[in-house]
């Protein structure tokens, strides 16, 4: 392992991971922290609740469709969410670094307020702290949330099997773009908003619908390193391989040409209100008509399908008919001239 | 009309790797083509060209990473002025993560070092006008398609009478990396071309190669379509005993080049003998900048302490590079040396051979 | 190297120009081409037009591959 932190430990992909097994795993293990699932669903009393947490370190704090403070809502929302729970509460930790204005800090509550509204959760806990300036970039906000476990979803790596497709409910990649270019380093501008949202209602119309709740067999969102980093994750732990089609994955035409134009892979590049959703062949096709009547699923494709195999590989199947290997994200994502 | 996706035809793809199927019967033995652009190597992966291929034709990479042949030494250097406690360090994405002989620009960052990635020279100025008091380096290193872009820019900082601006380069020259390979052990039935260091140097930058190499040669686009055509032009010439310059990227190349760019590269830049990681050096193959402009080289501006040079010995980069072994052939390969821990340059540019390797054959073994 | 992609010229301002690729914009250097205009099609590496794409041998170009290859419309 690596002597010094490196920026590439927090982006999601292959240290991330290893930072995790080696290191947390190692102090932390327990059965439930084991799965690594979005959220820990524990049994208390007989209840079952999903707990999560997150922390939100994005630069710049305003971008394009969102704020650091609607990530964290929204994300940690997501995470309990996906894990098949009922978000109901949320908690807000700040770590501000003296000298930020109060103007910007307000406008950052504000758009949590407005976001917890839209989850239909209530923030019923939080912590503020300042530090020294030069000791935190601005604003660092930790969300956790709790959800009661939503007893229509039986989800887990385990209930994913050969045959079953993958689902995603709209465009990938817009909030990493959209994040890359607000931060200005690379100059180009384009229209492409981050996809910020709370998917709570969304994945509740598929809860509803017990003819297809059954049928879904794991959901994740696929936020930083993408939807690539998302489905190795998922082939790894379910010791199965997935294969996507490159002409089934929804991409907005200017994620396409920034990426082109960076020489960087959309397939990499995070999310923030979308959700992998495995289900079972038969339920695929009416999860997809399902996600298409709500807003924040019209653009719902059926992205590929899972197969037998050794666990661990996934594939893309290129548009014109040949086949190639999505491996994790290994260090950041950068734009290249080569 | 739409200049990518016409040339992403399925169909046209499918059907081109059907000729080339036909004609394979007609191969003696086996061709091998080299490609000397990590972009071809690059699009080669992403776009599985190899698995549309015949058996009988066998492609190869060559040295067209300007980061692979970057030698520790540039790394290590490049480091060592990150060290300067008012510099600011300004360099592509490409060369973040390449391994010096003890650390990398990535980790260096990750100490505090101002080290930062921009995706254009143009934007080096903006740097330097908001941070007067700090000097701004770039690392310049490319082959000709990018080296004008940076001539240009040197160019500007003149003209601007910019003070805090300077360059550190290892800017290389295709065509005597070509000669190079030539003369050496690997054995060459044709050369896919780059097709945008040849939008700058023209296609006559490779007839002397050619006539003298009888070395099928024929320039590619990026697409799809484009290195399909370029790989059947190659194997029609192939067969047929012939040996001439096609160029297959048209809609960008011509047989003069940008004149206007090579103009501007030859007015800041001059040849010079270069080494190349893993090959050793090829006479004229590097750029200087030329004496007129010698204010803004940092390794004249600056004097630092650069640790000393240090190779893995396992790593057998520069026979990869030459085409000479395949990466599972290295005793490195897939063991020490990965895409998360890579030991040669080979693997740790996304497009280096063997990230490339790495990441498509396992579809292979996999199947 | 080197990744560079076609984009349609949308304005200049002396040495530079914005450049348009399916909704994305870059400032991009015009100094090394001769006489650019606007709605041409540039090469755009590194943020520096380095070449006028063109658009006709593009389309010849397709047009005589798929006569090679025997494919019946484009």
């Amino acid at each position: 392992m690596t002597d010094r932190i490196l920026l590439a430990h927090g982006s999601g992909g292959e240290l991330t991971h290893r930072l995790i097994e080696e290191l947390f795993l190692q102090y932390f293990g327990n059965p439930t922290l084991n799965e690594l699932y979005d959220s820990a669903l524990l049994k208390i009393n007989g209840q079952r609740l999903a707990f999560t947490t997150d922390s939100y370190v994005v630069r710049p704090l305003f971008f394009p469709g969102g704020d650091i403070g609607r990530l964290a809502v929204c994300g940690t929302v997501n995470d309990l969410a996906v894990s098949g729970a009922t978000p109901l509460f949320v908690s807000a930790g700040f770590i501000i670094e003296e000298g930020l204005e109060y103007e910007t800090l307000k406008k950052v509550v504000a758009s949590m307020s407005e976001a917890a509204k839209e989850a239909g959760v209530l923030v019923v806990t939080g912590d503020t702290k300042v530090v020294e300036k030069g000791s935190a970039d601005k604003l660092f906000i930790n969300t956790s949330g709790i959800g009661v476990a939503d007893e229509r979803f039986h989800l887990g790596y385990k209930k994913i099997s050969p045959g079953d497709k993958v689902i995603i409910n709209g465009t990938i990649g817009d909030h990493g773009i959209a994040v890359m270019t607000a931060r200005g380093d690379f100059g180009i501008t384009l229209e492409v908003k981050s996809d910020s949202a709370p998917l709570n209602q969304l994945i509740s119309l598929i809860a509803d619908d017990p003819n297809v709740a059954s049928g879904v067999r794991f959901m994740r969102d696929p936020t930083r390193g993408g939807v690539a980093t998302t489905l190795v994750e998922v082939a790894e732990k379910g010791l199965l391989d997935i294969v996507i089609h490159e002409s089934s994955l929804p991409i907005l035409e200017e994620v396409k040409s920034a990426s082109e134009m960076l020489g960087i892979d959309p397939l990499y590049s995070a999310n923030e209100g979308k959700v992998l959703i495995i289900a079972s062949k038969d339920a695929a096709e009416n999860i997809v008509s399902l996600l298409r009547t709500h807003p924040l699923g019209r653009e719902a494709m059926v992205i590929g399908e899972v197969k037998e195999g050794r666990g661990g590989g996934v594939f893309l199947n290129t548009t014109f008919g040949t086949r190639r290997r999505i491996s994790m994200l290994t260090g950041n994502m950068l734009p290249r001239i080569c | 009309m739409n200049l990518t996706s016409n040339y992403r035809s399925r169909d046209l793809v499918q059907r081109t790797a059907e000729r080339l199927h036909k004609l394979a019967s007609k191969i003696d033995g086996r061709l091998t083509f080299m490609e000397v652009c990590g972009t071809h190597t690059m699009a080669i992966a992403q776009f599985g060209i190899k698995e549309l291929l015949p058996k009988t034709i066998r492609l190869v990479s060559g040295p067209g990473c300007p980061v692979c042949v970057t030698p520790n030494e540039y790394i290590d250097h490049a480091i060592g002025l990150a060290g300067l406690q008012n510099s600011i360090i300004v360099t592509f994405g490409d060369m973040m993560r390449v391994p010096g002989s003890s650390s990398s620009l990535e980790r260096e960052r990750s100490k505090g070092r101002d080290i930062r990635v921009v995706y254009s020279p143009l934007d080096i100025l903006d740097i330097a006008t908001k941070n007067p008091s700090k000097e701004v380096i770039f690392l310049s290193v490319g082959f000709e398609t990018t080296t004008p872009t940076v001539a240009a820019i040197i160019k500007q900082v003149v003209k601007e009478g910019l003070d805090n601006i300077s360059f550190l380069t290892a800017n290389k020259l295709v065509p005597p990396a070509l000669e190079a390979l030539l003369n050496g052990k690997t054995k060459l039935d044709g050369f896919l071309l780059p097709g945008h260091v040849s939008t700058i140097i023209g296609g006559k930058a490779y007839l002397p190669i050619i006539n003298k190499y009888k070395i099928p040669s024929s320039i590619a686009g990026f697409e799809p379509v484009d290195i399909m055509g370029a790989i059947l032009e190659l194997t029609k010439q192939a067969i047929s005993g012939e040996a001439y310059l096609s160029i297959e990227y048209s809609r960008a190349v011509t047989m003069d080049g940008n004149t206007k760019a090579q103009r501007i590269m030859e007015e800041v830049f001059e040849p010079i003998d270069a080494k190349w990681r893993g090959i050793g050096t090829i006479e004229k193959s590097g750029l200087k900048i030329r004496d007129e402009y010698t204010n803004l080289d940092a390794a004249l501006k600056f004097s630092v302490q650069v640790e000393e040079t240090k190779e893995d010995k396992g790593c057998i980069c520069g026979e990869i590079l030459q085409g000479l072994k395949d990466p599972p052939e290295c005793p490195l390969f897939g063991k020490r040396c990965t895409p998360k821990d890579p030991v040669g340059a080979c693997m740790v540019s996304q497009e280096g051979t063997c990230a490339a390797w790495y990441k498509y054959r396992r579809v292979e073994h996999d199947r | 190297m080197c990744l560079a992609v076609p984009m349609r010229l949308e304005s200049i301002n002396g040495d530079v120009g914005i450049a348009e690729l399916g909704g994305v914009k870059r400032k991009v250097g015009l100094t090394l081409i001769d006489d650019p205009k606007v709605g041409d099609y540039l090469l755009i590496h590194a943020g520096f037009a380095i070449q006028k794409v063109d658009e006709k041998e593009a389309k010849e170009t397709l047009e005589l591959l798929s006569k090679v290859v025997g494919r019946i419309d484009l």
